[in-house]
């Protein structure tokens, strides 16, 4: 047993008190300061119209989305990491959230994201999708890690390609600052017509992909036993890749490209548990809720000129763990 | 019990013929031993056993060709352990063998659900019992293999195929690992295993099936197949086989010559 191992329930149950109390916290502040006797007063329907606004139609869409971001982002990074073999996989790091947010930005400039509203979504989730069926297609069955790293970094590039395309051909520096917005993620001004956006993609992705805990289980053994013990592997394939894309491609479309989420959740939840892929699913959905909503909090609290972008401050979160992997790898810690 | 019936099993991987024409059938309650050089094509015939290659010809569990049976169901028929030891994430041993009853679990039931009696079973008969609450990955090479060994039984299928189940074991481990098998065909398991020691393979299996160059060079008893100047053309080795005993030794002299 694992030294830190916590009975699942009891895992479970005090990461969702954790995103709960983060999420009321999250309520709690913004741009505008509010008092919480006048923020009370507007949760129970006797408040002013302006606490009242700035609850429902800014904090409360924001927190919501944080805790739906984060936590589509959390499960895809444990889900990728099962299927792949390996603990730095994740959607940021294999260039599938660079994908959608190139995804989105040909949607803006293109013009493409005025026609419909669900354009632009169904733009991030197409490239999400591509991206992954390049990432599969190129690292193909290889069991070794290197293979598949490298096929990210094939696949990042490419959409890191693009996005510098779009930057270097965009018409003036306005639609360049708005690509640039897209790329650093954030959850600021946003309303409910972005979560209904989001959640129904979000909704299905979790779905598809808290479906394989099994399949990723017997992963463990390498494709042949894993295929022995009854694992379907093409359709654990592509509910995986379906799933992966349409959820992160649903919040990339309203969060922008929110890096590292993945990386980190599986990584800190992983000790409490039997350290089994099927494990950590659950647990990383519910403490990637958490951890977007504690750092959107942070970007808030964080005293800077211009708001920090959510994106940048999950990429320095990320930073600790590639050092923690590579001083493991080298034998220092 | 099951029978297994190959009928004229070939596999190609990329351009190369890696199995030809190979024809045997395998009956409940005996051990085969699948023996030849490296390269004769031994594991890609255990692996065609199980629809894990692309073959043709056909490859019949009781009378059903195994291509076209749904993995789940052929899961609880046949449990394999692949050559290697490929373990991707330090499950503790315990739990790693009851990966080996995935294939019971209802579809909607809990993992953890998982029937501990025969965890426990499986690790008892392969002597790990002792470890299971140790992390599998960082078990010395003899550990986890039986570690890997105890997943397979954990299956408890009615046919097991082992892909060089002694490889990194000790002789003593060696032994406690073919009596295993010796054990369950003796149940009534149909035992199928790649084996490199032909001496051990000599004391165990009812019967052996040499490969050579992918098809069937031999197929009988270990006293019928292991013949001094068989090995010399398929293994280009000089070897002294003794069969007065209770099973026929096989001691390698060296390369043959000329």
């Amino acid at each position: 047993m694992s030294r830190f191992q916590l009975p699942r329930r009891a895992l479970i149950a005090s990461l969702a008190a954790l995103a709960l109390v983060a999420g009321l916290v999250s309520l709690l502040f913004g741009a505008v300061d509010l008092s919480l006797a006048r923020l009370l007063a507007a949760a129970t329907g006797d408040g002013d119209r302006i606490a009242t606004t700035i609850l429902f139609d800014l904090r409360l869409p924001r927190t919501l989305l944080g805790l739906a971001v984060g936590a589509m982002l959390g499960l895809a990074g444990a889900a990728l990491q099962g299927y792949l073999r390996n603990p730095l996989a994740e959607p940021g790091v294999l260039g599938t959230s660079n994908a959608a947010a190139l995804g989105t930005v040909a949607a803006i400039y293109f013009g493409l994201a005025a026609l419909h509203p669900a354009v632009l979504p169904l733009l991030a989730i197409g490239a999400a999708l591509l991206s992954l069926a390049l990432l599969f297609l190129l690292a193909g069955n290889a069991e070794s890690p290197l293979t598949l790293i490298l096929a990210g970094i094939a696949v990042a590039t490419l959409a890191g390609a693009g996005i510098s395309l779009a930057l270097n051909l965009s018409p003036n520096p306005f639609a360049a600052m708005e690509i640039m917005t897209w790329l650093m993620g954030s959850l600021e001004n946003r309303s409910f017509g972005h979560l209904w956006i989001a959640l129904p993609c979000i909704g299905l992705g979790t779905a598809l992909l808290l479906w394989n805990g099994r399949a990723l289980d017997a992963l463990t053994l390498g494709e042949d036993a894993a295929q022995a013990l009854g694992t379907d592997l093409g359709r654990l394939r592509l509910r995986l890749l379906v799933g992966a894309a349409i959820g992160v491609g649903g919040a990339v479309a309203v969060s922008g490209a929110i890096g590292f989420v993945g990386l980190i959740v599986p990584h800190l939840v992983r000790p409490f548990t039997d350290r089994s892929p099927s494990a950590i699913l659950l647990p990383s959905a519910i403490g990637g809720a958490a951890l977007l909503t504690i750092a959107d909090l942070g970007v808030r609290l964080i005293p800077t000129t211009n708001e920090l972008k959510l994106g940048v401050l999950t990429a320095f979160l990320g930073v600790p763990v590639f050092l923690l992997h590579l001083m493991r790898e080298r034998r220092i810690w | 019990m099951v029978s297994l019936t190959l009928d004229k099993v070939g596999v190609t991987l990329g351009r190369r013929a890696v199995v030809t024409e190979v024809s045997a059938a395998f009956e409940p309650g005996t051990l085969t031993g699948i023996v030849g050089p490296n390269g004769a094509g031994k594991s890609t015939l255990a692996r065609a056993m199980l629809a894990l290659v692309p073959a043709t010809g056909r490859v019949l569990l009781d009378g059903e060709d195994v291509a076209a049976t749904p993995r789940a169901t052929l899961a609880r028929k046949i449990a394999y352990l692949p050559q290697g030891q490929v373990l991707h994430w330090p499950l503790t041993v315990e739990r790693l063998v009851g990966l080996g009853r995935l294939p019971h679990l209802a579809p909607m039931s809990k993992i953890a659900a998982a029937d501990d009696a025969a965890i426990a079973r499986a690790m008892d008969r392969a002597d790990v019992l002792g470890l299971k609450d140790r992390i599998a990955t960082e078990l010395s090479g003899g550990e986890r293999a039986r570690t890997l060994f105890a997943r397979a039984l954990a299956v408890e299928a009615p046919a097991l195929i082992a892909d060089e189940p002694l490889a990194s074991l000790d002789p003593g481990h060696q032994i406690d690992v073919m009596e295993l098998m010796r054990s369950e065909a003796d149940a009534g398991v149909l035992v199928i295993a790649v084996l490199h020691d032909l001496t051990m393979a000599a004391r165990y299996c009812d019967r052996l099936l040499l490969i050579d160059g992918g098809t069937v060079a031999a197929d009988g008893t270990p006293a019928e197949v292991l013949a001094p100047e068989r090995l010399r053309r398929v293994y280009g080795i000089d070897a002294r086989v003794e069969t007065g005993g209770d099973w026929p030794t096989v001691t390698t002299l060296g390369r043959a010559r000329g």
